[in-house]
């Protein structure tokens, strides 16, 4: 009887026990966020750290702000953007046309794929002062440099998304008597596309990252060529300010493609759109 | 009279052998088989499984290339060498055994997807799929997405998907193996309907005996190890057959019959 009562509470006392995975995701996110924000606060006033090595989380919002006040900043940021997203159609357009077509010429494929396993291994990051020589300081080696990061996961995705097309799919086709482009168009291309978009997404942070350590190393333009120069001039709090800027880029442009993903496959199984 | 017989062929199967490579050897999925579809009928293959029946149907439907004999659809031949006669194949319409629906199409662009390929405007594509989703029994789910619906229902769009096209010759390897005995009767009764008001000609598979005895003019009793036909089988009943037709004595004969022989 005892028992009964204790696994089944009366009706009426419907206070369900207190859960914490109950909670939102994102205010669990928020909480930690301003945990750690507020950690890091205290620890640079307590035991008073030098601004040259950390400073607060206050004062770099505060540096933040100042800057986003300055034309100079706008011009920075509109430059890296432009590099990035330079590079990045270049290395969409090259890498889905190269992929789409070694996805359908298995032989050739075969011919390159040693090649680009190693182009894949090297440190892409260590050719960039090459390409400085190469291109020069102004922003065409950095376009060139955020293409070549963009690129393999991109080509990789899509000759990955041509492959996989489903043999069921193809026979429907073949029966309906479609012709090459109707099959282009109608099967292959939107049964990539999924594959497409995830070598996308990898590829935009990495054309931010290409395009910012092109500026670090060559040239006086760029958020990446601000931060190397707050560096030098030991303006730490600045240094940072910029790094969350380049974040905040690098976030939109991350965010800009996930976006993409709801409306080039509402269908698929990553999207969970409610539709009604 | 075989003359005769052959004028009236929607398809002919003759000495058509297959036989698939593999790493392990080649497989004889079929052995030399002679087999005509008349023009108009309701053929159904039946055999236990891995006999060779989706084999056949896919010889039928261009698919599959024999490695030995003749198919000929309409009168053409549909294989010159290793080239498929394309405009042969233009008139049959093929069910899969697995529904094979396009996940990025909703239902209603799945099914009308035939007639986009033919070049039809969207608005008449639009309402042939409405017409054939409550004809299969889906109204309702013309927007939805296929992942949304279940496995029976996937499969009744895919029949849906080759009627849109109003095909003469329809190829259905067990269009109705993921429904429910309810429905699946319901669907062999709209079948029967559909069969008798287009003058289809109907080739179909499936394991269930009543279900071939229920549909077929003749059933095709095919066995395996190597897959062949044993015994074709006519099936007298008036049309249209209703429901109850299987309880009739004579039903249960052929029936009985044929359960016989695929134990054997
Ligand atoms: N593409 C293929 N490659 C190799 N072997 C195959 C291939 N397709 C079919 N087979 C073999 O041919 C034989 C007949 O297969 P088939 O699919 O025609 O059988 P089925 O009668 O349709 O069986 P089920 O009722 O299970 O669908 C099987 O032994 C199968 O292993
Ligand atoms: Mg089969």
């Amino acid at each position: 009887m005892a028992d009964d009562v204790a696994t089944h509470p009366p009706v009426g006392r419907q206070r369900r026990p207190f859960r914490l995975t109950r909670i939102p995701a994102w205010i669990g996110s928020l909480a930690l966020l301003v945990l750690f924000l507020a950690g890091w606060e205290t620890y640079v006033r307590g035991f008073d750290v030098s601004k040259f090595l950390l400073p607060s989380p206050s004062e770099i919002l505060q540096a933040w702000m100042e800057i986003l006040g300055t034309a100079s900043l706008w011009q920075h940021t509109w430059i890296t953007a432009w590099e990035t997203i330079l590079g990045f159609v270049i290395a969409v357009i090259i890498g889905v046309g190269l992929g789409a077509v070694l996805g359908k010429v298995p032989w050739l494929e075969q011919v390159l794929n040693p090649f680009i396993v190693a182009t894949q291994v090297v440190p892409k990051v260590a050719l960039v002062p090459l390409f400085i020589v190469w291109f020069g300081f102004g922003m065409t080696s950095k376009v060139v440099i955020a293409a070549v990061l963009a690129f393999f996961p991109i080509l990789v995705n899509t000759i990955l998304g041509v492959k996989s097309v489903d043999r069921g799919h193809r026979e429907v086709l073949q029966s309906l008597n479609a012709s090459r482009w109707q099959s282009i168009t109608q099967l292959e291309f939107p049964s990539a596309l999924p594959y497409i978009l995830t070598g996308m997404e990898m590829g935009v942070v990495l054309s931010i990252i290409g395009a910012v350590v092109g500026e670090y190393l060559g040239g006086s333009q760029g958020l990446g060529n601000l931060a190397v120069r707050q560096m030098n001039s030991y303006n730490t709090t600045a240094l940072f300010a910029v790094i969350i800027h380049l974040s905040v880029l690098g976030f939109l442009f991350y965010a800009t493609l996930v976006g993409c993903r709801r409306f080039a496959i509402p269908w698929h199984e990553s999207v969970q759109v409610n539709r009604k | 009279m075989m003359v005769d017989a052959d004028a009236g062929c929607a398809i002919r199967i003759a000495g058509v052998e297959k036989q698939f490579e593999t790493p392990q050897g080649p497989i004889r999925a079929l052995t030399r088989t002679n087999f005509p579809v008349r023009k108009g009928e309701f053929a159904v293959l039946l055999g236990p499984s891995g006999c060779g029946k989706t084999t056949m149907l896919r010889l039928m439907a261009g698919l599959e290339r024999p490695t030995s004999g003749v198919v000929e659809v309409g009168g053409r031949p549909l294989w010159h060498d290793e080239r498929r006669d394309d405009g042969a194949v233009a008139n049959m319409g093929v069910v899969f055994q697995e529904a094979n629906l396009f996940p990025w199409l909703t239902i209603e662009d799945n099914i009308a997807l035939p007639l986009k390929l033919r070049g039809m405007t969207r608005k008449l594509r639009r309402e042939r799929a409405r017409e054939l989703c409550r004809l299969v029994g889906i109204a309702g789910f013309e927007a939805r997405w296929p992942r949304e619906l279940s496995g029976g229902m996937r499969q009744r769009a895919s029949i849906a998907r080759a009627l849109s096209y109003d095909p003469e010759i329809l190829l259905m390897d067990e269009p109705f193996g993921a429904l429910d005995a309810i429905t699946r009767d319901a669907m062999n009764l709209e079948l029967q309907r559909i069969w008798i008001a287009t003058s289809k000609t109907i080739v179909l598979v499936t394991h269930s005996i009543p279900e071939a005895v229920f549909l077929a003019d003749r059933v095709v009793l095919l066995s395996s190890r190597p897959g062949r036909i044993v015994e074709i089988i006519d099936v007298p009943f008036a049309r249209p057959r209703e429901t109850d037709v299987r309880g009739q004595p004579e039903f249960q004969e052929i029936a009985d019959h044929l359960r016989h022989r695929l134990e054997h």
